[in-house]
């Protein structure tokens, strides 16, 4: 795929490499970790890294973490000859958690960018759909939507209650609001903002999705009754992210398709549900 | 350079198989991949006849020191890897060793017979971690089952044959013996260890397939403590692999008494592995390593 200026999948540097934290923000549950990558290309919404700390980790018995863990970027900036990467974490588990642990200068291992990264369709009204923590590629996709001249994207940001929010308002991100426990916007599920936008059928629509499980097939199921066609950023265990391993599978209509080079966003109409197992938490 | 199967290798490490996917590598990482490709021969992932679509997801468990995996040999079968993957295997800028599998031995004839004529295969390896069909031995865990297999297959191929061992045996010596009188060149071991897992808070098994194979670290001291008993019988040389995530694992393996060592699940967490281990092997090791 390639992104809104038709510009191809950009090739990570091969090997992993050294990167210090420049910044960290806790926004309610969420954190957002800047990195400053010297060594990679300009990644595209939609695309990984695999991250890993320098210290603590690996060896550990039972806490894990031993693989590398898979992560979004939400915001790149360039800085001098090296790039600013954003990135948005949920304290899910002991990988998420020792990243989410990083103070400023500590150092990750990152190897990336990988994946496809979504394919923008300049000609049709896009709208952006985040759930939770895949709000961070949202982010990534609607900075590459305003930097495009007579664009603009609705956007519908699903969170748990108004402190997961914050993370929504910190990027900046100019949305509509669904809370679960209705703190904030409205009251429900983030499909209940999209489900009438689509049904009035008054433009060429195409939908941009990224959270959990749940929420993507919720969304392709919606797409696949108006006919709109819809990329869904996907999640899957993975140990590599670069196609080595085959353990990142998901079930589509070509078959068993490694999300980490073949995705992670792929097309609605590819998928029978996008419910994968052992996706999520 | 390190002779072996007839083959000279600028360096000991090469990669398990099913542990690195060069031709993905090169969509991902282009010509700095090439420029700096990681092994010294490459191995493929294991082929079989028919093509295969893998287990179903989740394939992966993560242990504190390694993995289980329950990919089960997703590929393409060997008529379309022949056709599609051969050609592009044969421009990777280092020998190529293909891994195959059969689940009866008419199979596994029949994939060498098709692979006999091509010169783009320095070497093949025979994965031996199936269970033969009629007894449900793991043929390459029981001496007898694999004398048997190697006797079928040896006939039937010029190339030079690796023989993978299963690690279920307290006596891989006696099996790598075995495989070695029936003809084998070179023997490679371990694979990984049967393992599984529960579902977090459940009964449940987590991998799709129920159960798997452990990787990495975790059974590190397993592959020392085989290579090491096979080196002490075998006169055929030895691909030494599980758990090498350093060159000092490496240099480790090569005392043991293998003569090359395969990385596996380190290339997850590190892409360049194989470039990493060979250069610290070297400063380990320094001029030793050449007169292997
Ligand atoms: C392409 C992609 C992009 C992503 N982007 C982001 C992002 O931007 N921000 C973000 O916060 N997250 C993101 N994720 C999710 C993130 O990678 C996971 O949350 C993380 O890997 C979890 O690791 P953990 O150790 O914290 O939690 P884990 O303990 O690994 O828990 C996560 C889930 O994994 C399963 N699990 C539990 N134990 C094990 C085990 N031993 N082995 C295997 N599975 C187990 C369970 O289902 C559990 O609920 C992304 C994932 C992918 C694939
Ligand atoms: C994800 C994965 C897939 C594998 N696939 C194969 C395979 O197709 N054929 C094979 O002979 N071994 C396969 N193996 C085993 C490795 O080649 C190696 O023998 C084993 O993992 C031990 O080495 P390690 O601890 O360095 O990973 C696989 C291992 C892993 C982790
Ligand atoms: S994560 Fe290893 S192949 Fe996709």
């Amino acid at each position: 795929m390639s992104d809104a200026l038709g510009i191809e999948r950009p090739q990570a540097p091969f090997g992993r490499r050294v990167a210090a934290v420049t910044a960290r923000i806790e926004h309610g549950p969420y954190v957002s970790l800047t990195v400053r990558d010297s060594g990679g290309p300009r990644p595209i919404a939609g695309q990984f890294y695999m991250l890993q700390t320098v210290e603590d980790w690996g060896g550990g018995v039972d806490g894990r973490p031993y693989l590398p863990r898979a992560l979004s970027f939400a915001r790149v900036e360039q800085e001098g000859d090296g790039l600013l990467l954003d990135f948005l974490l949920e304290d899910v588990g002991p990988g998420t958690h020792r990243i989410t642990e990083l103070a400023v200068n500590d150092e990750m291992l990152i190897a990336g960018p990988f994946g496809n990264g979504f394919e923008l369709n300049a000609a049709s009204w896009p709208i952006l759909v985040a759930g939770g923590i895949g709000l961070a590629p949202i982010v990534a996709l609607d900075d590459e939507i305003r930097d495009l001249d007579g664009v603009r994207a609705t956007i519908f940001v699903g969170m748990r209650t108004n402190e997961h929010a914050s993370a929504a308002a910190h990027y900046g991100l100019e949305h509509e609001l669904a809370t679960e426990d209705g703190s904030s916007g409205v009251r429900g599920y983030v499909t209940e903002l999209l489900a009438p936008l689509l049904s009035a059928k008054n433009a060429d629509h195409v939908v941009y999705a990224c959270g959990p499980p749940p929420m993507l097939e919720a969304v392709r199921s919606i797409c696949a009754e108006h006919e709109i066609s819809c990329q869904l950023a996907m999640e899957s265990g993975m140990a590599c992210g670069f196609g080595a391993c085959f353990g990142c599978v998901v079930p589509t209509h070509d078959g068993y398709t490694r999300l980490c080079v073949d995705g992670p966003v792929l097309d609605g109409d590819k998928l029978d549900t996008a419910l994968v197992a052992g996706a999520g938490h | 350079m390190i002779a072996f199967c007839g083959i000279e290798l600028s360096n000991p490490v090469i990669n398990g198989s099913g542990t690195f996917d060069a031709l993905a590598a090169r969509r991902v990482f282009g010509e700095a991949f090439e420029r700096d490709f990681p092994f010294s021969a490459y191995v493929s992932k294991t082929i079989t006849l028919e093509p295969r679509a893998g287990n179903p997801p989740p394939r992966l468990w993560e242990l504190g020191q390694g993995m289980i995996n329950s990919i089960g040999l997703p590929n393409k079968g060997l008529a379309r890897f022949i056709d599609e993957d051969l050609p592009e295997y044969a421009t990777l800028p280092a020998p190529l060793i293909v891994s195959i599998m059969g689940f009866k031995p008419e199979e596994l004839v029949t994939m060498l017979q098709l692979l006999d004529g091509r010169d783009e295969i320095a070497a093949i390896e025979l994965n031996f971690s199936c269970p033969n069909v009629k007894t449900g031995n793991i043929v390459g865990s029981d001496p007898v089952e694999s004398e048997a297999m190697m006797t079928e297959l040896r006939p039937h191929s010029t190339k030079q044959l690796i023989a993978k061992l299963a690690p279920s045996t307290s006596r891989p010596d006696l099996v790598a013996a075995a495989a070695e009188s029936a003809g084998a060149d070179a023997i490679s071991l371990i694979n990984t260890l049967p393992g599984m897992a529960f579902a977090p808070g459940s009964k449940e098994p987590w991998l799709g397939a129920g159960s798997g194979g452990i990787s990495g670290p975790a059974i590190r001291p397993v592959a020392l403590g085989q290579v090491a008993r096979v080196a002490s019988t075998v006169r055929i040389p030895i691909v030494g692999m599980g758990g090498v995530e350093n060159g000092r694992d490496a240099a480790a393996l090569i005392d043991a008494g293998a003569t090359l060592v395969a990385v596996g699940t380190e290339n997850f967490r590190d892409p360049a592995a194989g470039n990493r281990i060979a250069s610290e092997l070297l400063q380990i090791r320094g001029d030793r390593v050449a007169t292997v």
